[in-house]
């Protein structure tokens, strides 16, 4: 069936190609890049999320109020031209802490879910490719970590994130988001191997681990593109839930997890005490998704083109 | 349009067939405009490519389309019009009055039910039987598609079934209402030709005892040859030439038809010839040139072909039909495709004689064993597979040897053993020179420099995420080959492609160039030894026959040896210099290619040969096939002694005494005159065939 639907495709390069001389072949990750942007999800969602980032980090520098001060003269006033997002019920500005929440969630909520999706395919592709002990030792630890209770054990560890130690909170949160989908990418390298060009690539004297980068990682992408949005709502939600009970960030620092924590409970009568940084939320969720689709389509060469 | 040979009104007429998938401007269409009928007794073959829409034009006769499919035309069973008729209505036709014999016979038959139960299933529905009468009625049908102990074997499941006995059984559900149609869709595509001949057999049988039409529908120009009355021809949806089996192959009237003939490696024609492939692909469903749908790649278009598509119509007279605007100037033979042929270049003058160039690669008692596990939990040891259980053969430099036999003898096994460059179980593998056993890495990696591999599916041995430049790029970087864009380049040409494809992905390619990209790849280091893994097989014929030229003009120009592993003995015949005839781990036969097709001395290789159907009708009907009974038996227990002695129609013929060597003394490969060696202790008592 693909047969008829990339031969316009064909004849479209056939016409644009340069005259014959050399061969400029741009590399893959140019190619995915163009194709990434060449997508309208692509654009609007890397727009979206470039915005998010230079509100959370460029917005608290021009902006009056800092997210530790206070201001006794406006407790929960709504929005205003002098506090954006309104104030909350100990006067500090909402739009100065969900902008410091905000920077917080994202850069956890990326980091956490990158590094998460790195682990899972490099665990899962490595165990699946050359087995035995590797295989085994490393099935162990993913088996290990997910019979371990996560969500106490990082209560538990709560007081070593406190000012300054999140980096250490990303890993954590990340340790424990990667085992399924390495057991996925273990399943799915096993049948990988059996391709013939995998074959050829290993008769051809390409070494284990280029395999494992060049050719079974790249095939795994649109997998580990779906893992990684998903893993970016899972890590800001996770951060959200142990923020929500008091673990996670710690005071004074905020994320928009405990924000939406604190400004759950006066949202009925104070709306933007709670709405701002929960759409905040959403938009960022959705942004990722944008992000991610675009991204899976532009690593498939079979999806069809953006024209 | 009456019928000679076949008289009596057409059981099944197909008139104007056309088949569109989807709409608006991409709509496909399938099938555009096909006409045929059969009468009673009558077998017409309809072959083309794939993607012509034969197979789509089946199902539709048999009403077994999806839904989005769009049907018009008109199909008439026995006077009746099938299209558009209700389910009912057809139901009460399927299986009766006509049916279907499909190229996957697991799809065919329900993996819960025992093949017995689903056979008389079939007859009650149609039929006022008892179950008993039944039960009884398909053990005799199973008896007749020659399936022994038929009543043992009814009550068994289909995956205890081999294919080629799953294929029989679904030819006894086909013939079990005595129907007046059967279709059979690729029936033997699936199977080995030793099993392909048996299944034609039994075919031709049930054909005999129900006196049904046949609608044999194939891309196998062989088994067309042997099988059918008539012949139609299909191409990009359309037939383009319809007449009997012998017109249209020794006087075709449409260029494709001639071209079809024309590339076929022929199993009975030793001389090296080249093929005459056709030029370029067949054209996309979705974008048909204007005109003849061939003209793009017909050597005798003139500017009117462009004009319109030109209608089938009777040429020579009113059963040969061609839908070729030239037709009339072929048949009086003014005009032929013979191409003028690009000359394979000379190897050098004459070659130094066989014993005195380098051996290339040595393969000495090769053994590969896999235990035979059962359980999920805890693996228990059950048995041994003797994939390999002692092969020897030797390649020297600029040969090809090929490596045949059917599914199951363990050539692939033997290959992979060879190139994985490790440690045999058993015996010695030397590639260059080097026992590969002993090889540090460094050495290993320069073995791998030399010897490259093509492998038989151009569309999973290709990285799909990868572009063709960097697929090509890939072994030079692997052995540090720095700017590795103008050796690219010069691959590309050297395959015959276009140094600008290499921006683009594998899957913007046909299968033909997709080959052609893999064996651009194996030569990027410049290897002496290129292994072939059945490199045209996933082709059609008017591809492979370009493929297969391309390979031995490579051979020749760069001085390269082949280790060719095949099925197809035709295509073995054509490429290689030596062959090695394997069955169930072990060689049967092995010495010069003309010398073992031409003269066979065991056994096996005697019934494997005469089982290739050959593209040539009149010699086909004459000749006498040795049909092997059974089935390969399993390696995990190979008889003793002789492994084909299960099967061997020569141990069936000699004596008692005879006999009792056959099954306790393993025969080795003897000389038989030259190189020639057959695994057979009563070889030399046969008659040459
Ligand atoms: S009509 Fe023209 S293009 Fe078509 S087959 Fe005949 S000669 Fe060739
Ligand atoms: S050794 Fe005996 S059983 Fe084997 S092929 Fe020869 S005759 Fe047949």
């Amino acid at each position: 069936m693909s047969g008829h639907v990339t031969l316009p495709d064909e004849q479209l390069a056939e016409q644009s190609s340069p005259g014959g001389v050399g061969v400029a072949v741009p590399s893959r990750g140019r190619v995915v890049a163009r194709r990434f942007f060449g997508s309208w999800g692509g654009r609007a969602g890397f727009a979206l999320l470039a915005v998010m980032f230079l509100a959370a980090f460029a917005g608290p520098l021009v902006y009056p109020w800092g997210y530790t001060d206070k201001d006794f003269t406006a407790f929960l006033t709504p929005p205003s031209p002098s506090h954006w997002f309104g104030t909350l019920q100990t006067g500090a500005d909402v739009f100065a802490v969900t902008m410091r929440g905000m920077q917080k969630s994202l850069v956890v909520g990326l980091l956490a879910a990158l590094v998460s999706t790195a682990l899972a395919a490099i665990v899962g592709a490595f165990a699946g490719y050359f087995l035995g002990w590797t295989d085994r030792v490393l099935m162990w630890v993913a088996d290990l970590l997910l019979v371990l209770p996560a969500f106490l054990i990082l209560a538990v560890m709560s007081p070593l994130f406190a000012a300054g130690q999140w980096p250490l909170f990303v890993v954590m949160l990340a340790l424990f988001l990667w085992m399924v989908t390495s057991k996925v990418v273990r399943g799915m390298t096993l049948s990988l191997k059996e391709r013939e060009f995998i074959l050829a690539a290993r008769f051809m004297g390409v070494s284990p681990t280029r395999i494992v980068f060049r050719h079974v990682i790249p095939n795994l992408s649109s997998l580990l593109v779906v893992d990684a949005t998903l893993n970016v709502s899972a890590a800001i939600l996770t951060e959200t839930g142990l923020s929500y009970f008091g673990f996670g960030i710690q005071p004074p620092d905020v994320s928009l997890g405990t924000l939406i924590a604190d400004g759950s409970k006066t949202a009925t009568y104070a709306p933007w005490t709670f709405w701002f940084a929960a759409g905040l939320l959403i938009v960022t969720v959705l942004a990722v998704n944008l992000i991610g689709d675009a991204l899976r389509d532009a690593f498939d060469p079979s999806a069809r083109r953006a024209r | 349009m009456s019928d000679p040979t076949h008289p009596g009104a057409p059981v099944l007429e197909v008139a104007d067939l056309s088949v569109t998938f989807g709409s608006g401007p991409s709509a496909v269409r399938a099938v555009r405009g096909l006409n045929y009928e059969v009468r009673p007794g009558e077998v017409l073959g309809i072959v083309g490519e794939s993607g012509s829409g034969k197979s789509v034009a089946s199902m539709a006769v048999m009403g077994l389309l999806p839904p989005h499919a769009r049907v018009s035309g008109s199909v008439k069973l026995l006077g009746t019009e099938l299209l558009g008729a209700s389910d009912k209505r057809l139901a009460a036709f399927r299986g009766r009055t006509i049916s279907m014999v499909f190229q996957d016979p697991l799809s065919a038959l329900t993996p819960v039910y025992r093949v017995g139960d689903q056979i008389a299933e079939a007859l009650t529905v149609h039929q006022d039987l008892t179950r008993a009468e039944a039960r009884k009625r398909a053990v005799e049908l199973l008896d007749l598609v020659g399936i022994p102990h038929p009543a043992e074997r009814a009550t068994a499941f289909p995956h205890e079934f081999s294919g080629g006995m799953r294929q029989r059984a679904v030819i006894a559900m086909a013939i079990a209402n005595d129907p007046d149609v059967i279709i059979c869709d690729e029936p033997t595509t699936a199977l080995d030709v030793t099993i392909q001949a048996q299944v034609l057999d039994v075919l031709r049988k049930a054909q005999r005892e129900t006196g049904a039409a046949i609608v044999m529908i194939t891309h196998d120009l062989g088994v067309v040859a042997g099988f059918v009355d008539r012949v139609l021809v299909m191409y990009a949806g359309r037939p383009v030439e319809i007449g009997s089996v012998d017109e249209v192959y020794y006087h075709p009237l449409m260029p494709y038809t001639m071209g079809l003939l024309g590339s076929v490696p022929r199993l009975d024609q030793g001389e090296r010839g080249r093929l005459t492939p056709i030029d370029g692909n067949p054209p996309s469903p979705a974008a048909l040139p204007p005109g003849c749908p061939f003209e793009p790649r017909c050597r005798l278009a003139v500017p009117e072909c462009r004009l319109a598509e030109p209608p089938l119509r009777p040429v020579r007279h009113s059963r040969h039909l061609a839908a070729c605007i030239r037709a009339g100037e072929i048949e009086r033979g003014v005009v032929t495709t013979v191409p003028k042929l690009p000359e394979i270049p000379e190897e050098g003058e004459e070659r130094p004689p066989r014993e005195s160039r380098r051996v290339v690669l040595g393969v000495e008692d090769l053994v590969k064993h896999y235990p035979l596990t059962r359980g999920a939990v805890f693996k228990r040891r059950v048995g041994t597979v003797e994939a390999v259980a002692g092969v020897s053969f030797d390649l020297r430099e600029g040969e090809t040897l090929g490596l045949v036999g059917e599914s199951g003898c363990g050539k692939t096994t033997t290959l992979m053993e060879i190139l994985k460059l490790a440690r045999p179980q058993g015996g010695r593998v030397v590639v260059l020179g080097r026992d590969i056993s002993g090889l540090v890495a460094a050495d290993r990696m320069s073995v791998r420099r030399d010897m490259q591999v093509v492998f038989q599916d151009p569309m999973s041995s290709l990285d799909p995420r990868m572009t063709v430049y960097d697929i090509l790029a890939e072994p030079l970087r692997a052995h540090r080959v720095r700017e590795p864009g103008p050796r690219v380049r010069d691959l590309l040409r050297l395959v015959g492609l276009e140094p600008e494809h290499a921006a683009r992905y594998p899957q913007d390619f046909s299968g033909g160039q997709r080959q052609r990209i893999g064996i651009a790849r194996a030569l990027a280091l410049e290897p002496r030894l290129v292994v072939l893994d059945e490199p045209v097989s996933a082709l059609d014929v008017s591809i492979q026959a370009g493929v297969i030229n391309l390979l031995e003009e490579l051979k020749a120009r760069l001085g390269l040896s082949y280790l060719f592993v095949a099925h197809d003995l035709s295509v073995v015949r054509h490429i290689a210099d030596r062959v090695a005839v394997m069955y169930l781990g072990r060689i049967a036969e092995v010495g010069q290619v003309d010398r073992v097709y031409d003269t066979p001395m065991h056994p096996y290789t005697q019934a494997l040969l005469s089982a290739v159907p050959l593209p040539d009708p009149v010699v086909e009907r004459a000749r006498r096939r040795i049909l092997l009974e059974g089935d390969l038996p399993s390696p995990a227990d190979p008889p003793s002694g002789c492994r084909f002695r299960t099967r061997c129609p020569l141990y069936k013929a000699i004596g008692e005494t005879e006999r009792l060597r056959c099954v306790h003394e393993e025969p080795r490969v003897r000389p038989m005159g030259g190189d020639h060696g057959a695994a057979c202790h009563y070889a030399e008592s046969l008659d040459v065939v």
